[in-house]
């Protein structure tokens, strides 16, 4: 399969052995193991599992949140890395460090902190209730933990974008007589489209698979707050592996096209929009 | 660094560039992003603090003093013991075959290693129970030998390392590869030995981005929470790791317990944003000091 060309370095028999055996035994045997089991079931039963109304509910939830809340990403997280690489303000340094945060936050801590917050009584929440808008226990609680997971996806895909973009091209639009909207829509904004779609496919992506921070923000009722990633959950806790496998593959399917989304995205604007 | 000259001019005296935004469209710009960043990022954290200290200092303290949570804590510390550096030295292993070798089939390898990061942490448990439960593919054969591994201490570990498998390699591939071979070819052909190559010519080059690597897989496996939660079991004491172990005290209605075991959680997570853009910053300065 591989052919040592052009090195004269040692340790590759050992270190690529090393990695495929590592990979193979943590990743791809499990994840395969999977798919077998899925393949236990016939063709009817594996569709009558996978489109069951609670399932689609499921789906309908977890796809349109985590849609909704890359769109709400799109825009905040260029507006934050706009306002980073564009522009100077006190605390700006703070600011940055501080936008990996949802990286770094445990997820069930950011579940708990979120539901705190919205619930009625809670700081925000104690704010909306008179409005009768209700965040904690409903979708717009899914909508919210999503939207705070996602961030970091798109700012830090659009951030190295912007701060290599040449200035020069924004001025040439200008002297030929655009607008500073003009020259922002007709002329930045088409430039950062390739990172722009790219942060939103891996902020859907990772909402899509999201479990710790919506569980307790969600209210986890059947058919109306229950995402995918939690009725694998009630599945396997019911000891229905069957059921549960199929919805993983259901899932693991999606990932495998939002990765593959993600590689083409990456070489489309490789090929595209790199500098000449 | 060459120092540039530059014609200073006063500043109130420049004029507004072509491509700069007028002042109220720039401070309502900086304004919507900072309200958005601080109603998303700041009032949750300020939110951990402040329910973990709801009922006094006396009582955040003696949220500790628990058997359980002590015992969460440890296994927490042993499952991140484990998982980091076995995937530290699988990193290393990667970026030295994919970096300094060319083959066949690397740019699949190279996404197979990020294949974890998209898989979702509830899935990334359920194939370990699949492989390894009561009902599992070779689960009934280590129960045999009662060797427990689902609801037990290495179903965690395993699903720990699923979760943080690629952070070092991803840090350190594309540093490795951008390095490229020539350094070490040259130690190599003055006579070093592969080993003296990988210590004295490649280690000092790379260690930045590993500790970068490790600092953020780290701060993944001591908050992983749905990859673990499936292989748990949720046995108090015995399966539980501090993320664990909020959802427990919080489902039972102990906030400020929850909270204050979360606040561990948290100042990790603050530790991990200082270390990082300190690494970071320690990282340009020595790209900027090699140019």
């Amino acid at each position: 399969m591989a052919n040592k060309k052009n090195s004269v370095l040692p340790g590759f028999k050992l270190t690529l052995g090393y990695t495929v055996l590592y990979l193979g035994l943590i990743v791809l045997i499990p994840l395969a193991c999977t798919f077998w089991k899925a393949s236990a079931l016939t063709w009817d039963q594996f569709w009558h599992i996978v489109t069951a109304p609670r399932v689609m509910a499921s789906y309908r939830l977890s796809f349109g949140a985590s849609f909704l809340a890359a769109l709400i990403n799109l825009f905040f997280g260029l507006l934050v890395a706009w306002v980073l690489v564009r522009y100077q303000f006190w605390g700006k340094r703070f600011v940055d460090a501080l936008v990996d945060l949802p990286f770094a936050l445990p997820t069930a801590v950011a579940g708990i902190a979120l539901t705190a917050i919205y619930a009625p009584n809670g700081w925000i929440g104690h704010w909306l209730a008179p409005l009768g808008i209700k965040v904690a226990y409903t979708r717009l609680g899914v909508l919210v933990a999503l939207t705070f997971i996602g961030l970091p996806f798109l700012v830090r895909t659009v951030q190295p974008v912007l701060e290599d973009f040449d200035r020069e091209i924004e001025e040439s639009a200008a002297s030929l007589g655009a607008n500073r909207w003009q020259t922002f829509w007709r002329v930045t904004l088409p430039m950062l489209r390739p990172a722009l779609l790219t942060g939103f496919t891996l902020a859907f992506a990772r909402a899509l698979g999201e479990y710790g921070s919506v569980v307790f923000i969600a209210g986890n009722m059947p058919m109306k707050t229950e995402i995918t990633p939690l009725l694998i959950i009630t599945k396997l806790e019911e000891f229905d592996y069957p059921g549960a496998t199929a919805i993983a593959v259901v899932m693991l399917v999606a990932s495998f096209v939002l990765l593959l989304a993600i590689n083409f995205l990456q070489w489309w604007s490789h090929r595209h929009y790199a500098p000449v | 660094m060459v120092p540039t000259a530059t014609i200073s001019t006063p500043r109130r005296a420049a004029p507004r560039r072509v491509t700069a935004e007028p002042p109220f469209v720039r401070w309502l710009l900086i304004g919507v992003a900072l309200l958005f960043l601080g109603l998303f990022l700041v009032v949750p954290l300020a939110a951990v603090f402040a329910e973990a200290f709801a009922k006094g200092i006396g009582f955040y303290f003696h949220s500790f003093n628990d058997a359980n949570t002590l015992a969460a804590i440890k296994l927490t510390f042993i499952a991140a013991g484990i998982a980091v550096p076995l995937n530290c030295v699988f990193g290393v292993a990667a970026a030295w075959a994919i970096a300094k070798f060319d083959f066949r089939g690397k740019t699949v390898l190279i996404t197979l290693i990020d294949l974890p990061f998209s898989v979702s942490p509830v899935v990334s448990g359920m194939i370990y129970v699949l492989l390894f439960g009561a009902q599992g593919l070779v689960g009934p054969w280590f129960i045999e030998h009662n060797i427990q591994i689902i609801f037990a201490v290495p179903g965690i570990v395993l699903a720990t390392i699923f979760v943080t498998f690629p952070f070092v390699a991803r840090e350190l591939i594309p540093l490795m590869q951008a390095q490229g071979r020539t350094e070490e070819e040259a130690a190599h052909v003055l006579g070093a030995s592969g080993w003296q190559t990988f210590w004295r010519v490649t280690m000092p080059n790379i260690k930045w981005g590993l500790i970068y690597g490790v600092i953020l897989c780290n701060a993944r496996a001591m908050g992983e929470f749905g990859a673990v939660s499936v292989v748990s079991g949720h046995i108090r004491g015995q399966t539980n790791t501090i993320p664990l172990h909020v959802e427990i005290l919080y489902n039972e209605y102990n906030f400020v317990g929850a909270f204050a075991v979360a606040s561990l959680l948290t100042f990790l997570a603050i530790v991990t944003l200082v270390l990082k853009t300190w690494v970071e910053r320690k990282n340009t300065a020595l790209r900027g000091a090699e140019n």
